[in-house]
């Protein structure tokens, strides 16, 4: 061969074979493999730990009351006695008062995003909706606190409490200084909504033109097509999204304590001050006296952790359903 | 020689026709090769021998077998998951299927254009075609002689009037036909003792195309080239030996001449007539 | 099937009325009726046009309404002096929340150095062993670990970290951010290094690369605009966190960076604010709310318009 054309490397097929070089490539492979998977198994390990370390802590509460933790009421640190229910209870209303406001609007927005608006609107507006989900937690508590409050306090309460029949029951009843299971109940629904309307209109844009197309075939108006023939079939997606924005209800934290109230008493009244589970642990662990106090507020937190475990997994296996439906 | 048919006429070649069958060695051999997808027999008992400043061209119908043969022969089949190969295919006499060998030892000898360009969209053109020589450990050229084969390749490619004045340049912004003489260089710059290309001029207007071409029948100076196409005139323009291949067989190898005017089978004439493809 | 019997459900057209005689009074009694169907489903459709398009203007209400009293009541609190002094002691007039905003600089640094490298190496464990039963476990957990309340990282890193070692310190607020941050680095860079065609990684393996090399110095290095977006897009979402922090960090008055002492933050810091008392820490608050919500802004608008050009390349 001419000189121009010898290879560039020492192992010339010709003179001394390929040689394997099992250096070098071979053990960067392994290395590299390795790694991956040891990063890939942080993540099992991680959320074994978490479970593990707040399980240990919760353990002494959770055996010293028993399943009596979560229906009793009696919360008495000095005295070492303590039950959940009022924070279990203030979450699931909190969380169902959120919904109920939250999903209609969630809906009405996907709706419109997806079927109604002109292209050059559905991005800027899509966009406005998804950055309310981009907002702390805490910058909706502040902003909570000193201009939804008193908007309640001022003029919504006393509206409400003024109409005629339902005013006079027991949900409207009771001052209203502000700090109320209302007031927490309308924030979360103002941060719940984004993830509901998003999930929404992806199973919205999802479902096929053919549906879309029978329907007006046979002569239906946009609005009967939507009704009759798209939103049932991405019913299951829908409903998974909603479930995903219950998951993420349950968890909020801050703008919650800071508008909540933080009291141990479960009220028919949404006037009235009340606690959630990731509230109730935000406001005291800070200040716990005694190791079963902490306990037991690790105890909620345990609860909660199961509780979001589960929502959140439904919701994904709703949504992932969808998915696979509208892929095959 | 036989009479030489009527055909394209030859790109200019400062090159002397290739010299009698048998005059050059072998170089790269698979005997027996079978190549699997799972249990789907895509090469059957092929064997086949490419020598020394030759090209071969491999053509058939799609589905043929005839890339996978090709990655069969730098050992890039096995990087598909549950591929598989039985046989052996021998470089210049060592079999690259050994237990021992590795089989990126291998890709450096055995280089391999694909169907469409990729080059690497974070380097310069530079460093495409450098790309190559830099992973060779203590083999590992300057950086002086690394321009300088990158120089050089850039010129056997026709490319290095064009790009010269802009190597620092992302090699994304180059035409189609540009890239893909850019991963010819890119290939080259190893200067390996056998070059496979996989339908190169495949998705290229027609002036790359013969471009690529007049490289690639240049290219016999002082490489093996193995072109897999499915242009049957490329092949009779190009190649001094071509292979016919049908549903994983070969069925017929001979010198392009011969394969185009007189074949042996009937299969290959029929293919060859356009009666199937 | 009579005209006097029109069916339910989809109505078809009205037939045209026969030529040969006037239509008889049944057929226009038929046609009347299908007329005002249609008109009252047309209403009906003209109305839920309305009605989802007062709905997406009442969602976007709020938001409007938020920054709008952020600019109102935040701006005048923002000078020379908040970006560059401690909290005064309450009471006092002035100061500023500049050792929050450094503290919150560490924070997201030692949260970044704890779950960028996990993230990453995730992300291409789950590319490139995609349908494995590993991988598909993995990336469920990934989800679930995202669905985590931030409160209950925060007791996890107070048992886990802040109990043993006796004190609060702001690793132990990194190591509960850095968690967060993980699912979402995880999920953005699966997908970017998914969209990098195989053509790339063949290309490379076939030049001699090592199957190393291809991942991290082709594959890798040509997905790195797309990681970088999503870990910015972590960094924003974790910076605005404050329940994780509430009891790992547990804020401080002072200046401070060290990873083993408690530390400000910004978001703690307006926590602390917003519940006080006195009227010049509110307006603090507000300043430090409105630096916040702008910092996650310019991140959030940053990466859409880097994945939006993307795109325009012809991504997918």
């Amino acid at each position: 061969m001419s000189e121009a054309a010898r290879p560039l490397v020492t192992t010339r097929p010709d003179d001394s074979g390929i040689a394997a070089r099992i250096e070098g490539s071979a053990i960067g492979d392994s290395v590299y493999r390795w790694m991956t998977t040891g990063f890939a198994l942080c993540i099992p390990i991680l959320l074994l730990f978490i479970a593990l370390e707040v399980g240990a802590a919760a353990w002494p509460a959770l055996k010293a009351f028993g399943f009596g933790f979560l229906t009793s009421s009696e919360w008495d640190p000095p005295h070492n006695i303590f039950g959940a229910a009022p924070a279990i209870y203030g979450t699931i209303v909190s969380s169902i008062i959120a919904l109920v406001i939250a999903t209609p609007l969630a809906l009405g927005v996907a709706i419109f995003l997806s079927e109604f608006a002109p292209s050059w609107l559905r991005q800027p507006v899509a966009f406005l909706v998804d950055l309310l989900a981009a907002i702390p937690s805490v910058v909706y508590g502040l902003w909570g606190i000193f201009v939804l409050q008193p908007l309640l306090r001022d003029h919504v309460m006393p509206f409400l409490s003024g109409l005629p029949l339902i005013g006079q029951t027991s949900v409207f009843e009771g001052p209203a200084y502000g700090p109320s299971m209302l007031s927490a109940g309308l924030i979360l629904a103002i941060m719940v909504l984004p993830f509901i309307s998003a999930v929404s209109r992806e199973v919205l844009m999802a479902v096929p033109r053919s549906q879309r197309e029978a329907a007006l075939a046979l002569g239906a108006t946009k609005w009967e097509m939507i009704a009759d023939a798209v939103v049932p079939y991405a019913r299951s997606g829908i409903v998974g999204g909603i479930i995903l924005g219950l998951g993420r209800a349950l968890g909020e934290t801050m703008a919650v304590t800071m508008l909540i109230g933080n009291v141990h008493k479960i009220s028919a009244s949404l006037f009235a001050p009340g606690y959630t589970m990731a509230s109730l642990i935000a406001n005291e662990f800070a200040e716990a006296t005694g190791d079963l106090h902490i306990s037991a507020l690790m105890a909620v937190g345990a609860v909660l952790f199961v509780v979001t475990l589960i929502v959140n997994g439904l919701a994904r296996w709703l949504v992932w359903r969808v998915s696979r439906e509208t892929r095959s | 020689m036989a009479t030489e048919p009527p055909r394209a006429p030859r790109p200019t070649a400062t090159v002397a026709p290739p010299a009698a069958a048998g005059a050059e060695r072998i170089r790269l051999e698979a005997t027996a090769l079978s190549a699997f997808f799972a249990s789907a027999e895509a090469v059957r008992g092929v064997s086949i021998t490419f020598r020394d400043r030759e090209v071969t061209a491999i053509i058939g119908p799609s589905g043929c077998g005839k890339s996978t043969l090709l990655r069969c022969l730098n050992r890039m089949h096995e990087t598909v998951p549950t591929a598989r190969v039985s046989g052996t295919v021998s470089l210049d006499g060592q079999d690259i299927y050994a237990r021992g060998i590795n089989a990126i030892e291998v890709r450096r000898h055995v280089g391999m254009v694909f169907q469409r360009p990729t080059p690497f969209p974070t380097m310069s053109i530079r460093d495409n075609v450098a790309a190559g020589l830099q992973i060779l450990g203590r083999d590992k050229p300057s950086r002086a002689e690394t321009d300088h084969i990158v120089e050089d390749a850039l010129k056997r490619t026709a490319l290095w009037d064009e790009v010269s004045t802009r190597l620092k340049d992302s090699a994304v912004g180059l035409s189609g036909g540009q890239q893909q003489r850019l991963c010819i260089a890119r290939a080259l710059a190893t200067r390996p003792a056998v070059l496979l290309l996989d339908e190169p001029t495949a998705s290229l207007d027609p002036i790359s195309t013969q471009k690529v071409e007049e490289l690639v029948y240049e290219l016999r100076r002082d490489m093996t080239v193995v072109i897999v196409t499915h242009n049957m005139q490329q092949a009779a323009r190009v190649s001094d030996r071509t292979a016919f291949m049908l549903t994983g067989e070969l069925v017929e190898f001979t010198a392009t001449n011969t394969l185009f005017t007189t074949p042996s089978d009937a299969r290959t004439e029929a293919y060859i007539t356009g009666r199937f493809g | 099937m009579t005209l006097t019997n029109p069916p339910h459900g989809p109505v078809s057209p009205p037939r045209p009325p026969v030529r040969t005689a006037r239509p008889s009074v049944m057929q226009r009694a038929a046609a009347e009726r299908t007329r005002t169907t249609i008109g009252r489903r047309r209403i009906v459709n003209v109305v839920m046009v309305g009605v989802t398009c007062g709905a997406a203007l009442v969602a976007t209400l709020p938001l409007v309404f938020i920054l709008a009293h952020l600019l109102k009541a935040g701006a005048s609190s923002i000078n020379w002096d908040f970006f560059t002094q401690i909290p005064k002691p309450p009471g006092e007039a002035g100061g500023g929340m500049a050792n929050a905003m450094v503290g919150t600089l560490v924070l997201i640094l030692a949260a970044s150095a704890f779950g960028l490298p996990i993230g990453i190496g995730a992300g291409l464990y789950l590319a490139e062993n995609r349908g494995t039963h590993l991988a598909n476990a993995v990336r469920f957990l990934s989800d679930v670990l995202n669905g985590l309340p931030s409160i209950v990282m925060g007791i996890f890193a107070w048992q886990f970290l802040v109990k043993p070692m006796g004190k609060f310190t702001a690793l132990a607020g990194g190591i509960a951010l850095g968690a967060m941050m993980i699912p979402l680095v995880t999920r953005t860079t699966e997908e970017m290094i998914r969209i990098v065609p195989v053509s790339l990684r063949e290309a490379a393996l076939a030049l001699g690369y090592s199957r190393w090399r291809t991942s991290l110095i082709v594959v890798l290095r040509t997905a790195l605009p797309g990681i970088v977006t999503g870990a910015l897009v972590a960094v924003s979402r974790i910076a605005g966190e404050t329940a994780p922090l509430l009891f790992t960090v547990l804020g401080n008055q002072f200046w401070s960076a060290s990873l083993r002492e408690p530390i400000a933050a910004l978001p703690l810091q307006i926590f602390n604010f917003a519940i006080s008392p006195y009227d010049q820490q509110h307006a603090l608050a507000w300043a430090g709310a409105l630096v916040l919500i702008g910092i996650v802004l310019i991140i959030s608008l940053a990466a859409r318009f880097a994945t939006r050009s993307r795109f325009g390349r012809g991504g997918d």
